[in-house]
């Protein structure tokens, strides 16, 4: 469960959250490769499950691109050459056998920008059920979205004008449609790609709040820039620098006593 | 370690470093004052003393203060976090030492009678040592130096055991002439005030240990006070 | 004091560039309504005709109720005419009566007839088409057309009230003709109808399904830039080449008919096939990706995100790009020149195979005639092709409007 690699740093070794709930992703040795450039050198990890991880660092430090390695997404660039182990519940995501479609359904997303499609509330959410066929009938896939949409505490806003253009919601309930749209393909793991950045306090908040109450269900792993975000809603901090994976910690140790100076010094703003 | 991007923040904390430097010096200069005061018995010395004290007070006040108001604007992390709240630590530690001094110089105006040199010299001996002590725990945390901090964490049981051997003496004294009893008290509280800011000064250097490792110190400290299981035995002392 | 120095030029310089757009765009204003004017002062004589209504008798000796078409109308009207002068006895002055008279003045008549055989042995009243030189004249124009005494004729029918203007139905619901005041543009019309049809039905989907496998789906390798780099130079090839493309590939290899609005339609498909590609491909890149995003991070595959989401958010964007070829197609000329729908053809094209024409190439082709009222259509018929042009932009710009999406 501790996959030591002499790059990284234990902050202590190994964390107590890793110790205490089952992994649900572990990569070893991955290699990131965006044409000639190397993105991301030789990472090991493990993500609890029912947990929330953050990633930190500065920009381009190879943090979101890793994240996208966990749904594939980075198959859709051109150019882009993932090597390594990366396993969700012990299969590998790179099998032959396993469907990039069927991985993506299990590993929802949550981008930077809110960008919810251009349709109504309701087809926004019904969207994912629909093309996996999870709804049995027309009320059955009303309930998954009414269920998803209080899942993601947007259904009391909502409830009213569910076939309004979803384009038309606040940049917070926007991303918590986002939130809910995930949702409701039942993932196992929510990777949010800074979901807050464009966000004001108060929505930043709602979506810390809902993070917190999602990952009693969720594996829930989250980019941030924020270092105080990664603080408030986290169980593991993962610092990143030049693709390198720095340092990996409870996040209650990671923000008072890391061990790398590299993150000490990113974490109190000396530099990034 | 290299400046903050906000220039702004290192100079916040740079302030409280100073302010705290500011205090330790006043908490030294109190504290040998008291014990001279009080082995003078120069009550004019110990009125200085007396109202010397609040100026720590509002010192203490005022590193807190800096301290809240630099949490709320720069939301510290890891070692500015730590370092902050061992500011403010450190500043009641002072703040107390500040108090403990206070209290010995009262005591000149306590004791009416002449003390016999022999009994001065044991308190001056340990008031000295106590000042050492806090002049080096304070120098380590200017050089957030924790070797140096250790070393007096380790070099209180030295003061402990001063203060075993004059608590044996005091009593002796006053088992030989009940009409030292009053004055021997005194004496008794001055020194264990004196063993107490010895003891303030471990704690600033357990608060230096943790801001530089960002862990508590794990062993327990070597103690050498066995007064409190001493048992009194007026027949059995040697 | 001099910071206020450079302010003052500032603004100064400000003024004058603002004078410069507006002086060009006078003078571009100025130079469009000239045009315009003028062509549509040439074309006025066109919209509005003189007829004469006169009352014919059907007279069942010349007209056999048995074979009704082949009686002569034209004979009938001619009498009716007669009937209105008495004093018109002399042959000579008889067929300079009857030289008022168009080739066609009795179309209307054998109409009705053909139409309503009981007809025949009554009196009808009926619309006579004058000839274009006494139109003219009852316009107000000179010409050489006519005598002084065919004038007078014509001053004395205006004066009995015989002679009336009227909205020149002729020339929207007639084919070419060779007599100015009979030629219509029907036939033009429903040949460049026709021949869009074809080009909007072969250019738009493999338009947008090159673009869509291009943008979305094509491996970038040096062959997709390639032929990137020669869509973007295709669009730039001068028209008459696709003519004469059109003519070796369709005409001599194929066998398509020549003159239709088939083979037009196939060589102006080919001519917009390039910019609908382009304008696709520019509208599909519109597309924000975090939507695409978006729909593979539920779970959708490639195809299906590109269907349900891309597709038709570029869709306004497309037709966009597809109307403005189009429109762009509707105007071309050269290269139907090299396939034959240059012909003269008096026939409306019932189908996409039968011979036909279109509106740019009826321009060209009567602009060449000498008649005076043919010079008058010309000018009609370019308002016409403008008026067409300008629907397509109006639809582009609404559908723009209409679907446009913000993000």
């Amino acid at each position: 469960m501790n996959d030591m690699t002499p790059r990284t740093i234990f902050t202590p070794a190994p964390p107590r959250i890793i110790a205490e709930r089952p992994a649900k992703v572990v990569a070893e040795g991955v290699n990131v490769h965006y044409g000639e450039k190397r993105a991301i050198h030789d990472l090991s990890i493990s993500i609890p499950d029912k947990a929330v991880s953050a990633f930190i660092g500065p920009s381009g430090c190879g943090k979101s691109t890793f994240l996208r390695c966990i749904n594939r997404m980075n198959d859709t660039i051109a150019g882009c050459r993932v090597t390594g182990r990366i396993t969700v519940d012990g299969h590998d995501i790179h099998d032959r056998n396993l469907d990039v479609v069927q991985l993506r359904a299990r590993v929802g997303m949550v981008f930077q920008k809110p960008n919810p499609f251009p349709k109504s509330i309701f087809e926004n959410v019904a969207y994912g059920p629909r093309i996996h066929g999870l709804a049995k009938d027309k009320t059955d896939l009303e309930r998954i979205v009414v269920e998803s949409l209080k899942k993601a505490g947007l259904f009391e806003e909502v409830k009213d004008r569910m076939l309004q253009p979803g384009t038309g919601l606040s940049g917070g309930q926007q991303q918590r449609l986002c939130i809910a749209r995930a949702i409701a393909v039942n993932p196992e793991i929510i990777l949010m790609d800074e979901p807050c950045s464009a966000l004001d306090p108060i929505a930043t908040a709602r979506i810390e709040e809902l993070i917190h109450e999602l990952k009693q269900n969720y594996c829930i792993v989250i980019v941030t820039h924020s270092m105080q975000q990664a603080a408030r809603v986290s169980d593991l901090t993962a610092f990143f620098h030049l693709g390198n994976l720095i340092e990996v910690g409870d996040t209650d140790v990671m923000f008072t006593s890391p061990q790398d100076k590299k993150t000490q010094d990113y974490i109190t703003g000396r530099f990034g | 370690m290299p400046d903050h991007i906000m220039k702004a923040y290192d100079d916040d904390l740079a302030a409280l470093q100073s302010m705290l430097s500011t205090m330790g010096g006043l908490a030294e200069e109190q504290l040998a004052r008291s014990v001279e005061a009080l082995t003078r018995r120069d009550t004019k010395l110990a009125d200085i003393v007396i109202h010397a004290d609040d100026r720590i007070d509002q010192m203490e006040r005022a590193v807190e203060e800096k301290a809240i108001l630099t949490i709320a604007k720069r939301q510290p992390m890891a070692k500015d976090l730590r370092n902050i709240m061992v500011a403010i630590r450190i500043a009641t530690d002072l703040e107390r030492i500040g108090d403990l001094a206070k209290n010995v110089a009262k005591r000149s105006h306590a004791i009416s009678d002449p003390i016999p040199r022999r009994l001065t010299s044991g308190l001056q001996r340990m008031g000295q040592l106590a000042q050492a002590q806090l002049k080096r725990v304070l120098d380590s945390f200017a050089a957030a130096d924790s070797e140096q901090a250790m070393e007096v964490w380790r070099h209180d049981e030295d003061i402990d055991a001063l203060y075993n051997s004059i608590f044996r003496e005091l009593l002796t004294y006053m088992m030989e002439d009940p009409r030292m009893i009053g004055a021997c008290t005194h004496l008794l509280f001055a020194t264990k005030n004196i063993e107490r800011i010895g003891d303030h000064a471990t704690n600033i250097a357990e608060n230096i240990y943790y801001l530089v490792h960002g862990q508590p110190i794990r062993d327990e400290r070597p103690k050498k006070d066995d007064t409190a299981t001493t048992p009194f035995s007026p027949l059995n002392n040697d | 004091m001099s910071n206020n120095a450079l302010v003052k030029k500032r603004y100064a310089a400000e003024r004058r560039f603002k004078a410069y757009g507006l002086a060009a765009i006078g003078v571009t204003t100025a130079f469009l309504l000239f045009l315009i004017l003028d062509i549509a002062i040439k074309a006025m004589p066109t919209f509005f005709v003189h007829e004469a209504t006169l009352t014919v008798n059907v007279d069942p000796a010349l007209i056999d109720a048995a074979n009704p078409v082949a009686g002569d109308y034209l004979g009938l009207t001619k009498k009716a005419l007669a009937a209105q002068f008495p004093d018109v006895t002399s042959r000579g002055d008889r067929k300079a009566l009857n030289g008022i008279l168009s080739a066609g003045a009795a179309d209307g008549l054998q109409q009705r007839v053909l139409a309503d055989p009981s007809l025949i042995g009554k009196d009808v009243t009926v619309p006579v088409a004058l000839n274009s030189g006494a139109d003219l004249y009852l316009k107000g124009y000179a010409t050489a057309q006519l005598s002084d005494r065919q004038k007078a004729w014509l001053d004395a029918l205006l004066e009995k009230g015989v002679i009336s203007k009227g909205f020149a139905w002729n020339f929207l619901l007639n084919g070419d003709s060779r007599e100015p005041e009979l030629a219509g543009i029907k036939g033009a019309l429903i040949g460049s109808v026709l021949t869009i049809i074809v080009t909007l039905a072969l250019a738009l989907p493999l338009g947008v399904a090159a673009a869509l496998y291009l943008e979305e789906f094509a491996p970038k390798n040096w062959l997709t830039d390639v032929i990137e780099i020669n869509i973007n130079n295709l669009a730039a090839v001068p028209s008459i080449i696709f003519g004469l493309l059109g003519l070796a590939v369709f005409l001599n290899i194929f066998g398509v008919p020549r003159s239709t609005p088939l083979v037009g339609g196939l060589v102006l498909a080919l001519l917009v096939l390039p910019t609908i590609i382009i304008a696709s491909r520019a509208a599909l890149k519109s597309v924000p990706p975090s939507i695409k995003e978006a729909a593979l991070g539920v779970g959708a595959s490639h195809q299906q995100a590109v269907f349900h989401h891309v597709l038709p958010l570029a869709i306004p964007g497309i037709l966009t790009g597809t109307i403005l070829g189009v429109a762009r197609a509707l105007g071309e000329t050269a290269p139907l020149l090299m396939i034959g729908m240059i012909a003269f053809i008096v026939d409306v094209p019932k189908g996409f195979t039968d011979a036909a024409t279109v509106l740019p190439v009826q321009v060209f082709l009567w602009s060449d005639l000498p008649e005076q009222a043919f010079q008058s259509r010309t000018a009609a018929t370019i308002i016409l092709l403008l008026l067409v042009l300008f629907a397509f932009n109006a639809l582009a710009i609404y559908l723009r409007k209409r679907f446009e999406r913000r993000w």
